[in-house]
Formats: structure tokens, sequence, C-alpha cells
């Protein structure tokens, strides 16, 4: 057999491979999700004899008093304000941890990056928050949003930040500016393409977030979009195919930041690590 | 110039990061040593010592958490890295849907785990799920996926490999990627095959790629709780019930000390693997 049919064989069975494991799935959710209640609990690939994708929608977002709504709302409202006070928290604690040495920075660094490892305690920060009457508020959640991706976030920021010459600042202090209109003319702009990274990756992940909102946000008024599907389970356990409505509309925000920054984060995530 | 510097780089700029990352992270985790050793209401305690730790060692129910967190963090963070590392020699290769196959591999990385757990587990279902239709087809009865105690852990694992591969796919393309080309021009003059490239190239300096898959991937997969709850709450039995969802169950029956212990014991657990496999591996990197 020549080599280029070898070839061509394997990318044509790589590819069917990617359908059956990647887009059957897929399909499959949203297969369910255009089916009345009685053909979605049959859990199978059969073409709905009724198609009612809408009915199911409509369904799905009036119940229990608009609850989709808004855990849309408070999820958007939790991933806004998280990925803009972490932007803002870590691009200046990384610009300090970078570019100052002293005998304190090791010190900083080594709890920063203890972070990536410990597992959060839990109930004591559930604590924590109820002294400072944050537990079961928006505020709370953020705050804790922000803790937990800080160590990721200034990992980031500071290897980019090391390819900043440190001469730019030199110039900049002779020019007779200060710290913080270094930091925010000059520095922070050009830390964009790993902003860009850090709001990608980061919305997906803190819109995704299941276990923060459960322990730090619980009650139905607070409920975030996770906490419907997890609340729905045990609701809907006979209309699979309005949990599975609920599943496809939660994904649409993903889905879209995915498509419109798809080449984005992949590049951006490989040429990221190939500089460092 | 350093007064100046110093004046410059102030540690103002940290304040903010500071403040939350201290209140919101360290204190409780501090605090978590003192309160493991409480029978503990939120607004009240009382010092009880070890007895939560003893609770949770003797209790068949709760160390089982134990065993499968360490079975799942080993299954998965394996699986992650034969997988990535094929994945990744595969998609930079000379390919024509390459762009298209890597987009298809990540996508799942973007998905919610809870969504993800949902839809597995009804294709998962032992009689009508697609898993076991597709099985019956070709004249196999497959098993209860995550009703079998024996391997009901696994099927979950496999989910997270199925989400979790990308990310580890990704890392792998960006190290294979900055491997120089005259290793390989080498390679040919010495008259190497495919499997000399892959084995005695591909994988030896892509050594920085697989310790980062494999500590991302046994930390994820030690602290793992959305996936496993979304899935099988820990069921049957005990028969998945790692230690995050033993200390959520705690939480939830509010034995907040006990739920603590539990939190502690997962801390020095991951420490006191993490850290020596992290060292292990970066020593082994210089070593090259």
């Amino acid at each position: 057999m020549s080599r280029k049919l070898r070839k061509l064989i394997i990318e044509v069975v790589a590819v069917l491979a990617s359908i059956v494991i990647f887009w059957v799935p897929l399909y499959f959710v949203m297969l369910t999700a255009m089916k009345s209640a009685q053909e979605a609990s049959e859990m199978n690939l059969a073409w709905p004899s009724n198609f009612q994708l809408w009915q199911n929608i409509k369904d799905v977002i009036a119940f229990r008093d608009f609850m989709l709504v808004r855990a849309l709302w408070n999820s958007s409202v939790l991933t806004v304000l998280s990925i803009m006070a972490m932007v803002v928290v870590s691009s200046m604690a990384a610009f300090v941890m970078q570019r100052r040495k002293d005998k304190a920075t090791p010190w900083i660094s080594f709890f920063v990056l203890s972070g990536l490892i410990i597992p959060p305690a839990i109930v004591p920060t559930i604590w924590v928050l109820n002294e400072l009457h944050l537990f079961k508020t928006m505020t709370g959640l953020v705050l804790v949003e922000v803790a937990l991706g800080f160590p990721f976030c200034v990992l980031l920021y500071r290897g980019f930040m090391a390819t900043i010459p440190r001469e730019i600042d030199e110039a900049a202090v002779v020019d007779g500016f200060g710290g913080y209109r270094l930091f925010f003319t000059i520095i922070f702009p050009l830390l964009q393409p790993v902003t860009a990274t850090i709001i990608v990756t980061q919305s997906v992940f803190i819109f995704n977030d299941f276990t923060n909102p459960l322990y730090f946000l619980p009650g139905s008024k607070n409920v975030t979009v996770q906490l419907t599907l997890y609340n729905f389970t045990s609701q809907f356990i006979s209309q699979w195919n309005l949990l599975f409505t609920d599943i496809l509309l939660i994904t649409i925000p993903p889905l879209l930041l995915f498509l419109f920054f798809n080449k984005k984060i992949v590049a951006g995530m490989t040429s990221g690590s190939v500089k460092g | 110039m350093t007064k100046v510097f110093k004046r410059i780089y102030t540690y103002n700029f940290l304040l903010p990061a500071a403040i939350i990352y201290i209140i919101i992270f360290i204190v409780p985790t501090i605090m978590s040593f003192f309160f493991s050793m409480t029978r503990w209401t939120l607004s009240d305690w009382e010092y009880i010592g070890l007895e939560n730790f003893i609770t949770f060692f003797q209790e068949p129910s709760l160390s089982i958490g134990f065993r499968n967190t360490f079975v799942y963090a080993v299954v998965t963070c394996s699986l992650k890295v034969v997988g990535g590392l094929l994945l990744g020699v595969f998609l930079t290769g000379n390919i024509r849907t390459k762009d298209y196959l890597r987009s298809v591999v990540f996508f799942p990385t973007l998905v919610s785990t809870i969504a993800v757990g949902i839809a597995f587990s009804m294709m998962m279902h032992p009689t009508t799920g697609l898993f076991n239709m597709a099985l019956a087809r070709i004249g196999i009865e497959g098993p209860d996926w995550l009703g079998d105690t024996r391997i009901a852990l696994l099927s979950v694992a496999w989910v997270d490999v199925w989400k979790g591969v990308g990310l580890a796919t990704v890392i792998y393309i960006a190290g294979i990627m900055a491997i120089p080309q005259e290793y390989y021009e080498a390679l040919q003059i010495d008259g190497g095959n495919a499997w000399n490239k892959f084995w005695n190239i591909i994988v030896p300096l892509s050594r920085p790629a697989t310790n980062a898959v494999i500590i991302l991937a046994f930390i994820g997969g030690l602290r793992s709780f959305d996936l496993i709850w979304a899935m099988t709450r820990g069921g049957p039995g005990f028969a998945t019930d790692v230690i995050a969802s033993i200390i959520y169950k705690q939480y939830q029956g509010g034995f907040y000390g006990l739920a603590t212990a539990g939190n502690v014991i997962l801390f020095l657990f991951v420490t006191a693997i993490v850290y020596p496999l992290s060292r292990y591996l970066t020593r082994k990197e210089v070593d090259l």
C-alpha cells in the first residue's frame, strides 16, 4: 500500500472517530431537547416524531417563576464582576512580584503559588464569609472566585511581564512617571494578549463553576445556571427533555465564546507555553 | 536608582490582591486545622481533639474515599498523559483535518461538567442507554456502567478523560512544536523510523509538557467533585465516594467539624503526593 493511501485511511478513521466520540453525545443532547417527555425517556437517537424544541424552551424558561432567567442573570453578573476584579488585582500584583527583588518576594511567590495546589478549606471559608456578613451574597462569591483564580492569573501575567523590557520602566521614571501612572498607562495596555487569554479561559471556567456557587451561594433566589441543572435533575426526573433543553441553553454562551475565540484560545495557549 | 524603584514597585500594588487572598484563602486554610478538631456549628465550637480524624479513618464509608480518590486520580491522570501524547503527536503531524480535529478535541473542555455528567449518565443507562444499545447491536451485553460497584468509579473516570484530554493535548501540541527540527534531521541521516522518532525524540523532549500534564491532571483528579457528584452522588453505596464528595455530604449533614477534618486530610493528601512528585519530575527534566 502506498504511503499516501495509508495516510488518507488514517485520516478518514480519525475523522470518523471524532464524529462518534464527540459529535454523537452532542447530537444526543440536541435531539433529546427537541423531544416530548415520553420520547426523551427512551434515551435513544431516534428522530423525534413531534418536533417541540420551542415548546421545551418555553417550558424550561417558565419553570419555577423563571428561575432560569434569574440564573442566567446571576451567572452573567458573577462572571463579569469576577473577571474584572481578577484582571485588575492579579495584574497589579504580578507587576510587583515580577519586577521587585528583595527578601520577601520568594515568600510571596511561595504563598501565591501554593494556591494552585492546596484544596480550598470550604467550611472555614463559609465561616469567614459569615463573620463578614458576605455569606450567601454575590459579593462573597465574587471574592471567592477572585481568590481562587488569582494564583493562576498571576502565573500567566508574571510570565508575560518578564518579556516586557525594564528599560520601559526606566524611561518612564526618567520622564517623571510614578508607579501607578507607569502601570496603568504603559504596562497594563501592553499586557493585553494575556488579559485576553485570562478573560476567555476564566469566564468559561466561572460560568461553568458548580462547586463554589453550591457552597457559597445557596438558596433559590441566588441560583446560578449550573445549579439550575442540579436542581432540575431531581425535579425533572421524568422530563429529560426539559433537563436537556436546559443543558442546551446554558451551553450556548460558552459555545459562542468558543466559536469566536476557538483559534485564539488554542493558538494562544500553545504559543504562550512555547515561549515560556 | 534602587530607592526610586522601591517606590515605583511599591507593595501597594499587592494590597488589593493580598487582602482578598489572605482573608478568603489563607485564613480559612489555617483555621481549618483548628476547626477540624472541634464539634462545630459555625457559631459555636467545642474542642474534641483528634476525634474527627479517628471517626474519619475508622468508618469504612469515609475511609473508602481515600482509596477511591487515589484510584480516580491515577487512572484519569495516566489516561490523559497517554491520550494527550498520542493525540498531540497525531495533531502535529502532516494532516489536512488538523484544525478541525484540534477544535473538536478541545471542545469538551468548555462545556459545563455538570451538563457532561448528566448527559453521560443517561447514555450509560444499563438498559436504554446509548452505550449498551450500541453494544447490543454487535451482540454484547453491556455492563451496568454506573450501577455496578466494581466499575462505577472507572466509568466516571472515562468521562473525566473524555472531557479533559483536550487540555492535555493542547499542552502536548505546544511541547512537541517546540522541539527543534534538527533532531528529526539527525534521525533521518541515521536512518531512524517513525517509531524511533516517537520514542527517542518526541517522548523524551516533550518531557516538560508531560510534567505539566501530570501535575495538572493529578491535582485535578485528587480534588475532583462535580463530575462525580453529577453522575453518581458517590453511589452506588459508597463505590464512587471521593474525599471531596464526603466533605460535601458531611457539610450537608451539618457535621462541619468532620467536613473540615476531611478538608485537612485532603490538604495533607494532595501536598504529600504532589510536592514530592513535582520535585521528582523537575529534577528529571534538568537531568536531560
